[in-house]
């Protein structure tokens, strides 16, 4: 067992809980704030995958930006401990919690038995090279530019999106 | 001892599978659209690791577009809910029906 593995260990069973956690909690304001923790523990973890430049992205866009959008409507909308929803137990939930474990059983099938046996015990040694902001920018601007221009147009539309259908009528 | 791949892949498909159950489960429209974020997080892992075993940067480049995308939707999906809200005073799930036939 080297560090790292126990680092992963660590960070994998952080962010199990965290996210079990978000989906258990009554309060979506504790539900935010495991997503948060689960947020971070997914950054740490493309650092171990040596993805330096989107370990950051994930801290700036996901915690920075979309976490405190989110948080930032449920303060706005009131939906705290007293106006709290009431959330039922019955069928469908139970479905759900099934679904869920049935389509992780597959997932787990697909990656053990059925897997490619060529596939990597070991990360690539050009792992630490490809997650730098250097190569990440050469490949948007090179490779990747059409996607990267058609990226800013949606982000065009999301803003005027949100505007529109946030504003007050008339 | 290295970390295989599969233990990354594995994780990834615990994580979307509890975003699974949160949407499948939950009625709050927010806490529903966190569970979205999740799933989109746990692919993201899969794209990274991916890319980081095979040493090939498209996997990366992928998830810099899928980051896009989920802030694009965290925009336009929160700007909905207020609207239903102001609409409707809810933001439960099972009450807002007005699609449905």
């Amino acid at each position: 067992m080297t560090s790292e593995t126990l680092t992963f260990f660590f960070l994998a069973a952080f962010a199990v809980t965290t996210a079990v956690l978000m989906v258990l909690q009554r309060n979506p304001i504790m539900s935010a704030i495991c997503m948060i923790a689960n947020f971070f523990s997914i950054a740490a973890l493309y650092l171990l995958l040596r993805a330096q430049l989107l370990a950051v992205l994930q801290i700036v866009v996901y915690t920075g930006a979309i976490m405190v959008l989110v948080v930032f409507v449920i303060m706005l909308l009131n939906i705290g401990e007293e106006t709290r929803l009431r959330e039922r137990y019955n069928l469908g939930m139970a479905a759900g919690v099934v679904l869920a474990a049935g389509f992780v059983a597959e997932l787990a099938y697909i990656v053990f038995f059925s897997g490619d046996p060529s596939i990597r015990a070991s990360l690539d040694p050009r792992a630490a090279a490809i997650g730098t902001v250097e190569e990440m920018g050469g490949a948007l601007f090179g490779k990747f530019l059409l996607p990267f221009e058609i990226t800013s147009l949606l982000l065009l539309v999301a803003i005027i999106g949100a505007v529109v259908l946030a504003k007050k009528k008339g | 001892m290295e970390i295989p791949l599969s233990y990354y892949l594995i994780l990834s498909a615990i994580l979307f599978a509890v975003g699974v159950a949160g949407v499948l489960t939950r009625r709050n429209a927010i806490v529903v659209f966190m569970c979205i974020e999740l799933m989109l997080n746990s692919v993201n892992i899969t794209l990274i690791a991916f890319s980081a075993y095979l040493g090939d940067i498209t996997g990366q480049a992928l998830v810099f577009f899928v980051m896009a995308v989920a802030a694009a939707e965290a925009a336009v999906g929160l700007a909905i809910v207020i609207a239903l809200f102001r609409n409707k005073q809810t933001v439960n799930i099972d009450e807002i029906n007005i699609l449905k036939w």
